[in-house]
């Protein structure tokens, strides 16, 4: 009958859904968790301003719908797609090399209708491109690879802290390099390779700009500074530190509330978190982020081929950097370089591109090895 | 099994990689691991550990630093006469985090204070701009009327203050506006290019003029004060301070005196007149006529009075002096003299025979005289004097295109001048490459071209400052400085330091005696019995103890078609086609200040604007105190001999680069 047929059809349809569904589930509902968390912390960070909220929620619902896209591109298409993407990458990080605007960093391309940052791609198609180079190799990686790896993240890390954007350049090297990492690149390589890079600290520090310096110096003596970042660091300490192991309570941080805390809804919102839910409530979202992590990774040792492998746990590692670089500078250990808390800072761009990584995920989620 | 799968599977170890990677994946989740302890270490650190510390900071935390905007730096005349000041003055400033309803408040608050439009559409654009805890002005200049008003009802408007504030004003007014310019508010855009910690607190900016060119040096170095504020963020005390250093203070070269009586001498006709020190480069004067209230722009122009600036036909906000580029006309005559002196083309006697037109040999189109029946027999002297256009006609002719743009580009024409003031236009000088750039049909250089070009017609464009620029640079005997309207800079409370303003280059004439010829020829300009002279019946020289050097022109607008010589038929009509410039210097042997005036619809140079000229020179001897030493008349003739009681500084040892041959023709000319 008509009616059996339906329902037949419907169980294998839920059973199909059920056993090999495109998306991760517990990697969505964490992640579905953690945007809640980030929207209730800016209702108080921005002092229950609604709008802000709206807005940042909005972004949120397009970054979803960027993962469900995403998430059908198999991994192939996008391993076919690669190299494309990283030359235009590069190409578009030239133009705004060549004639961006922006305030006072120039790192931003006018598309006519809106703005656009070409770095926040960069940090997809970086972990992309070494996974397309590694792929068909041989790994681990012999040091010609390494070379070639090595060329390919730092053409464009160099462009973007040129522009200047010390804390994107840091994302994307650290996407590269965990990718490469990953391909099982040996102890003694790595250890080697981390030696010399710690020689060339100095001479770094001599191409640094003056106020990427001053920030640096700054960390390591705030009172310096009293009108710029000294200011933040020392405001950003007091918040975090009062909030003690309980904290003050949702809506009661007094450093933003009297505005004490500056940028408290963008790059030093994790204070406000701190300084509201505690210590407990640090160690839960931290929880909370490694458990994405981890589910990352796992996601990545479950796919079918290198390329997924690579690109699904570099996407997981850089995840990592993002919240140990803002929650090390929320707590006076790292300099203040801009990088947001993924999913509580305010702001669009990092969210959805954070969010069209967490699709590719789930793509290589969907695509992944049969066991049976 | 498919070929490319067999394929990778001879290079690759699939089932090794997978458990490699495996292991990777595992040992760097550790290392993230034992990243996030390091950070929940320092998490306890700050919140266990230190605890106490932080929260009785945050309980006590209420000091907060505040930048101190600089005061801006004043503008004095050369006599230290203040051109641009800064005055007391209170504004109303609101807070939005601190209001409930912002309409509801606006509506309320204008029944206390009159808000009118601007300040409302202003007030919503800086609005959108600022963050919620930022105060955005409302309302600039308040009225002792308006503050007491609003202290006794303050009460009702939180978040909304009276703030004490320093504001430009500008005494002098309409003056100087074109010269000194104005300041006003900071917008988004400029925020995007401004060093946010220079400008922390900073409401107002350089927009025109010196005020915007001598930004930097006027604007100062904001400081800091430590505020004890309570609750609410009502500052109750300031602990420290760290006091701004304030803008330098400017001194023009400009003589407010000279500048007024030039404004004047123009009687309300659009133009403008430049006069520069040739012994340094230094304006002593520059006037745009119609100008306009800088005072106006400083807290907001409102909109009916911007319209009624910017629709107004004869323009009152565009600087002339520096934007408006006119045909010189025959002011550059003495020029062309020069230029066949010093390249050897002529000698002061040479003579060309002047019958009323010229012909190119072989062409049939004629080039006109001023004269109709022509004015006999020319030599330089009286080719300048009587502006004799046959003369120049032949001599750009035998000087050639190349060699007329290349030394009048030397003079600066073409180019800007250099001044220190934004906004210069660079004019045009007539020259092959010119017309390649800009006709791309015609690409082709005719002679006809170069015919006229040789009296300051076709192509040809030049600023007022720009040939008051090259009038100098002659009258200092070749010496090219670039011109400088501020003299000096001064530390608040400290005396002034000049501004150092070398030559620009050795000086740009070869042999002294073709400065001295020319300088001849315009002063004859002046005080030539002949009635052919163009200055005859001026008496532009009476009285005037030193010796003066002129010329005049006038700039067709649009090219004659009949031979109709009658100057009185239709004077309106002639003065609506032409430009009246005059060029002059003084004193001659020795100049001091060279003058040249520009009247866009005077029917002729020397009788319209000869006198503006004169009375510049008039107001700047009185403010010299007279003539020093008293004048000693020299003898009049047309065919002086160059013998001048100054022996000129050896010109022979200024290289000048290869000379042409006098009769290295014009043969590059003949396109046709």
């Amino acid at each position: 009958m008509t009616i059996d047929t339906l329902r037949i059809r419907f169980h294998r349809f839920l059973r199909r859904v059920l056993t090999r569904p495109r998306i991760d589930l517990p990697l969505a509902f964490a992640l579905m968790l953690l945007c809640s968390v980030g929207l209730v912390t800016l209702y108080s960070a921005g002092g229950g301003s609604l709008p802000l909220v709206v807005g940042q929620a909005a972004r949120f619902a397009l970054g979803g719908a960027l993962i469900l896209l995403m998430s059908r591109i198999p991994p192939s298409v996008l391993r076919n797609w690669t190299p494309w993407l990283y030359a235009g990458s590069v190409m578009l990080l030239v133009v705004v090399a060549v004639l961006g605007e922006g305030r006072g960093a120039d790192r931003w391309l006018n598309l006519g209708i809106m703005r656009f940052q070409p770095s926040e791609l960069m940090k997809l198609t970086m972990p992309m491109m070494v996974a397309w180079y590694l792929h068909p190799r041989q790994l681990p990686p012999s040091w010609k690879d390494i070379a070639v790896v090595g060329g390919m993240i730092a053409i464009p890390a160099y462009l973007i802290g040129k522009q200047p954007d010390l804390g994107t350049a840091l994302l994307v090297t650290a996407a590269g390099s965990f990718a490469l990492f990953l391909s099982g690149m040996a102890w003694w390589r790595i250890g080697l390779l981390l030696a010399g890079a710690a020689g060339m600290v100095p001479i770094a520090w001599h191409f640094m700009h003056q106020y990427q310096r001053d920030r640096i110096l700054t960390m390591l003596n705030p009172e310096s500074d009293p009108l710029g970042n000294g200011w933040h660091i020392i405001q950003s300490q007091i918040a975090v530190g009062s909030g003690g192991i309980f904290g003050k309570g949702f809506e009661q941080g007094t450093q933003s509330r009297l505005d004490f805390l500056p940028e408290h809804t963008t790059d030093f919102i994790f204070a406000v978190f701190c300084e509201e839910f505690g210590l407990i409530g640090v160690c839960a979202i931290l929880v909370l982020y490694a458990f994405i992590i981890g589910r990352c990774l796992w996601i990545a040792m479950e796919a079918k081929d290198t390329y997924s492998r690579l690109l699904a746990g570099a996407i997981g590692m850089s995840f990592f950097v993002y919240v140990f670089v803002n929650g090390g500078m929320v707590a006076g250990l790292l300099p203040v370089v801009g990088v947001p808390m993924p999913m509580v800072s305010y702001g669009g761009t990092s969210a959805v591109s954070l969010l069209v990584g967490f699709g590719v995920l789930m793509s290589i989620h969907a695509n992944r090895k049969v066991h049976d | 099994m498919k070929p490319g799968a067999k394929r990778l599977r001879i290079y690759k170890d699939t089932r090794g990689e997978g458990e490699l990677f495996r292991r990777r994946a595992f040992a760097g989740f550790a290392l993230i691991l034992l990243g996030l302890c390091a950070l929940v270490g320092r998490y306890v650190f700050l919140q266990v550990l230190h605890h106490d510390e932080f929260a009785t900071r945050s309980v006590n935390n209420s000091v907060k630093p505040r930048a101190i905007p600089p005061a801006r730096g004043l503008i004095y005349d050369r006599n230290g006469v203040l051109l641009a000041d800064n005055v007391p003055a209170f504004r109303l400033e609101v807070r939005p985090e601190l209001v409930q309803h912002m309409n509801d408040t606006l509506a309320e608050l204008s029944k206390v204070i009159p808000l009118d439009q601007d300040d409302l559409d202003a007030f919503h654009k800086q609005l959108k701009q600022s963050r919620r805890f930022d105060s955005v002005p409302l309302k600039m200049r308040l009225t002792e009327d308006d503050i007491a008003r609003f202290a006794v009802n303050r009460w009702r408007f939180p978040g909304v203050d009276v703030v004490p504030y320093l504001t430009r004003h500008y005494p002098m007014g309409a003056l100087f506006a074109h010269v000194v310019g104005y300041v006003s508010r900071i917008d988004a855009d400029d925020m995007a290019n401004l060093d946010p910690d220079r400008y922390k607190g900073t409401t107002h900016i350089g927009r025109t003029g010196l005020e915007r060119s001598y930004e930097d040096l006027l604007h100062g170095t904001p400081g800091y004060e430590l505020d004890e504020v309570n609750a609410d963020g009502r500052v109750q005390r300031v602990l420290e301070t760290h006091p701004p250093v304030p803008g330098k203070n400017l001194y023009l070269s400009i003589d407010a005196r000279v500048q007024q009586a030039a404004q004047d001498a123009f009687e309300g006709r659009p133009g403008s007149a430049v006069a520069i020190d040739p012994r340094n480069g230094q304006m002593l004067a520059m006037v745009s006529v119609p100008s306009f209230d800088p005072n106006l722009f400083v807290n907001g122009i409102s909109s009916v009075d911007y319209k009624g600036l910017i629709t107004a036909s004869d323009k009152p906000l565009i600087n002339r002096a520096l934007r408006a580029a006119y045909p010189p006309g025959s002011t550059v005559k003495p020029f062309m003299a020069l230029a066949g002196l010093e390249y050897g083309v002529r000698t002061p006697q040479d003579s060309v025979f002047s019958s009323g037109v010229f012909y190119i040999p072989g062409q049939a189109r004629g080039y006109r005289d001023d004269q109709r029946y022509g004015a006999g027999t020319v030599n330089l002297y009286k080719a300048i004097y009587a502006s004799v256009n046959t003369y120049f006609y032949k001599l750009a002719l035998d000087l050639g295109i190349d060699r007329v743009s290349e030394f009048m580009g030397s003079y600066g024409f073409g180019q800007p001048s250099g001044v220190d003031l934004p906004g210069e236009v660079s004019g045009i000088l007539p020259s092959r490459e010119w017309k390649a750039k800009h006709s791309p049909k015609e690409r082709n250089w005719y002679p006809g071209e170069t015919v006229i070009a040789g009296i300051g017609q076709g192509y040809w464009s030049v600023t007022t400052t720009q040939l008051a620029h090259a009038l100098a640079t002659f009258a200092g005997r070749g010496v090219p400085y670039a011109p400088r309207v501020v003299m000096a800079t001064a530390d608040v409370g400290k005396p002034s330091t000049p501004l150092a303003n070398a030559p620009v280059g050795p000086s740009l004439i070869k042999n002294m005696k073709d400065w001295q010829a020319v300088n001849e020829g315009m002063q004859l300009v002046i005080y030539s019995n002949d009635p052919l002279s163009t200055g005859f019946g001026t008496k532009l020289g009476d009285g005037f103890p030193y010796r003066l050097a002129g010329k005049s022109g006038t700039a067709e607008r649009f090219s004659r078609t009949s031979n109709d010589y009658n100057e009185n038929k239709n004077t309106a009509y002639l003065a609506a086609r032409h430009r009246a410039w005059f060029e002059a210097f003084t004193p001659a042997e020795d100049p001091r200040i060279a003058v040249v005036t520009m009247l866009e619809a005077g029917a002729w140079g020397a009788k319209d604007a000869g006198p503006i000229a004169r009375k510049i020179l008039d107001t700047w001897l009185a403010a010299q105190g007279g003539a020093v030493p008293p004048h000693q008349p020299l003898p009049e003739s047309a065919i002086a001999p160059a013998s001048s009681a100054q022996t000129p500084p050896a010109p022979e040892d200024t290289p000048q680069g290869d000379m042409p041959a006098p009769d290295s023709s014009t043969a590059g000319d003949d396109v046709q």
